[in-house]
């Protein structure tokens, strides 16, 4: 696993309180992780703080798994 | 009109993190105030409160118990609160799990007196320091006092009608007395009523100290600073914490057999349209909430055993509550007892009136009345009034009399007896 991968899912447990086994890469934030539209917008803002990126909303509205977050933040490092 | 009796009882406070840990400490004259840890007082005028206890204190909070990891990171400390309070007032009625029928008909009626006053205070900061880009999406709804309302309403699926008083100190009191008459009025047939507060964060007790609210001339013994009609009380300590009840149409309890706690049978309010921090000098707002309660009870003054006083420990409002309470019981004040429970507890402000009720039910329960701490020497006025001084003191109770005021002039009393 990458350390993308390990960051993402450390924010992803303590943002939607969800067991670690749960945040798999398929994960979607909504249908599997409990999360609403509101939550993804908190989870982004934690995304750009931890990675120093800026994630536009329209990237922001694409971003429905694990892996698209994982994706979206290695692509701009 | 319809009956309401109380028939559940949730409770967080600096003394337990349920009601009956909660009552055997008021019971122990136990005091919930020490320095404060929330942040670093060092250089505050005050620097103690009556804080909720940790999970791992003797006599802690555990938030997990009925409140998601994820909602307690998004709300402010003051809907936790009232959602555990919420949740243990409803299943000790044994009715969370009710049908969608029964649901249809139960609302919540629980406020606050300031909201998220931390919650607001922090994010002001990241808005400074970060920018707008930065400020949480759950900024609003985690800070909005209608959200104890709306948390509960939405985890218990209750349908009925969803309201939240904001009357500051008085806000518990209200919020009962309220959802008693949508009950009574036949708009709903349970109601959870009540209210919250967690405003110990720097800019609520600056905020405090500034208007001269706050007792500031104990900081090195806090369990000694609530004193009220002590003659050295120099101002209110700040609790926090929740309290609620569940309210319900008597007909309805009595068919499937609830325990029933009380009666909500008096409830008066006022204003003083005086000053917006002072009590009216002749205290005759608070005068005219509790004579309203009283000929709404149908009940004599010599009928009332226990007074649950607001008594804050401020040099002023205790001396114009307690000469309002003397003018008003005449004769009959030396046959019942008067007592502040802030002593042990600290001021709840919007939750101060709905733990109050809840002690003052419990005292009916137990025939037994909480005492007021620290009250080492009486001021002048206090002659001929039980004021419970250190210990409690058992004692026949048939029925009580909560008072609660607010900034703004703002007051409520209520009445209960027992079923």
């Amino acid at each position: 696993m990458s350390e993308t991968a390990d960051r993402v899912k450390k924010i992803v447990v303590e943002h939607l309180g969800v067991e670690a086994e749960k945040v798999t890469e398929d994960a979607s934030f909504i249908d599997d992780l409990g999360a609403d539209s509101l939550d993804i917008v908190e989870l982004v803002m934690a995304f750009e703080e931890e990675f120093g990126v800026e994630i536009p909303d329209d990237a922001a509205e694409k971003i429905a798994t694990v892996k698209d977050a994982i994706d979206y933040i290695d692509s701009k490092q | 009109m319809r009956r309401v009796v109380v028939t559940g009882l949730g409770m967080v406070s600096p003394l337990g993190g349920n009601v009956e840990t909660s009552w055997k400490n008021i019971i122990a004259s136990k005091s919930g105030a020490a320095t404060i840890t929330r942040f670093d007082a060092t250089d505050y005028k005050c620097r103690i409160a009556c804080e909720v206890k940790p999970a791992d204190h003797e006599y802690g909070y555990d938030a997990s118990l009925d409140v998601d990891h994820k909602i307690q990171r998004q709300v402010d400390p003051f809907i936790v609160f009232g959602i555990s309070a919420a949740s243990e007032a409803l299943r000790d009625a044994g009715l969370d799990n009710m049908t969608e029928e029964e649901r249809l008909r139960a609302g919540c009626s629980i406020g606050s007196g300031i909201g998220g006053l931390p919650g607001i205070e922090s994010e002001s900061l990241v808005l400074a320091n970060k920018g707008p880009g930065r400020v949480s999406p759950h900024f609003v709804h985690g800070r909005l006092i209608n959200l104890i309302s709306g948390q509960v309403s939405i985890k218990y699926g209750l349908m009925g009608p969803n309201h939240a008083v904001v009357t500051a100190c008085s806000t518990g009191a209200h919020s009962i007395g309220d959802a008693a008459r949508m009950i009574a009025m036949d708009d709903a047939d349970v109601m959870l009523a009540g209210g919250a507060e967690s405003a110990i964060c720097p800019i609520g007790i600056a905020g405090f100290a500034q208007a001269r609210a706050l007792s500031t001339g104990f900081n090195d013994t806090p369990e000694k600073a609530s004193r009220p009609y002590d003659v050295n009380r120099d101002g209110f300590v700040m609790g926090e914490g929740a309290g609620v009840v569940v309210l319900e149409e008597y007909e309805r309890a009595k068919a499937r057999g609830a325990k029933i706690y009380a009666e909500v049978i008096g409830y008066g309010l006022s204003g003083d349209a005086y000053h917006v921090t002072a009590p009216h000098p002749e205290g005759s707002g608070g005068y005219r909430s509790m004579e309203m309660a009283l000929k709404k009870s149908g009940l004599s003054l010599e009928d009332i055993d226990y007074v649950n006083a607001h008594g804050t420990s401020t040099p002023l409002g205790d001396e114009l509550e307690l000469g309002a309470v003397k003018r008003l019981f005449g004769d009959h004040l030396s046959s019942m007892s008067m007592s502040s429970t802030k002593s042990a507890i600290g001021h709840l402000l919007g939750g101060a009136g709905a733990v109050e009720s809840i002690f003052c039910i419990l005292a009916m329960r137990d025939q037994i009345v909480p005492p007021t701490l620290n009250l080492d020497e009486p001021s002048e006025s206090c002659k001929g009034v039980d004021l419970v001084p250190h210990v409690a003191k058992e004692r026949k109770v048939r029925a009580v009399l909560n008072n609660s005021f607010g900034f703004g002039g703002t007051n409520a009393s209520l009445i209960m007896k027992a079923v």
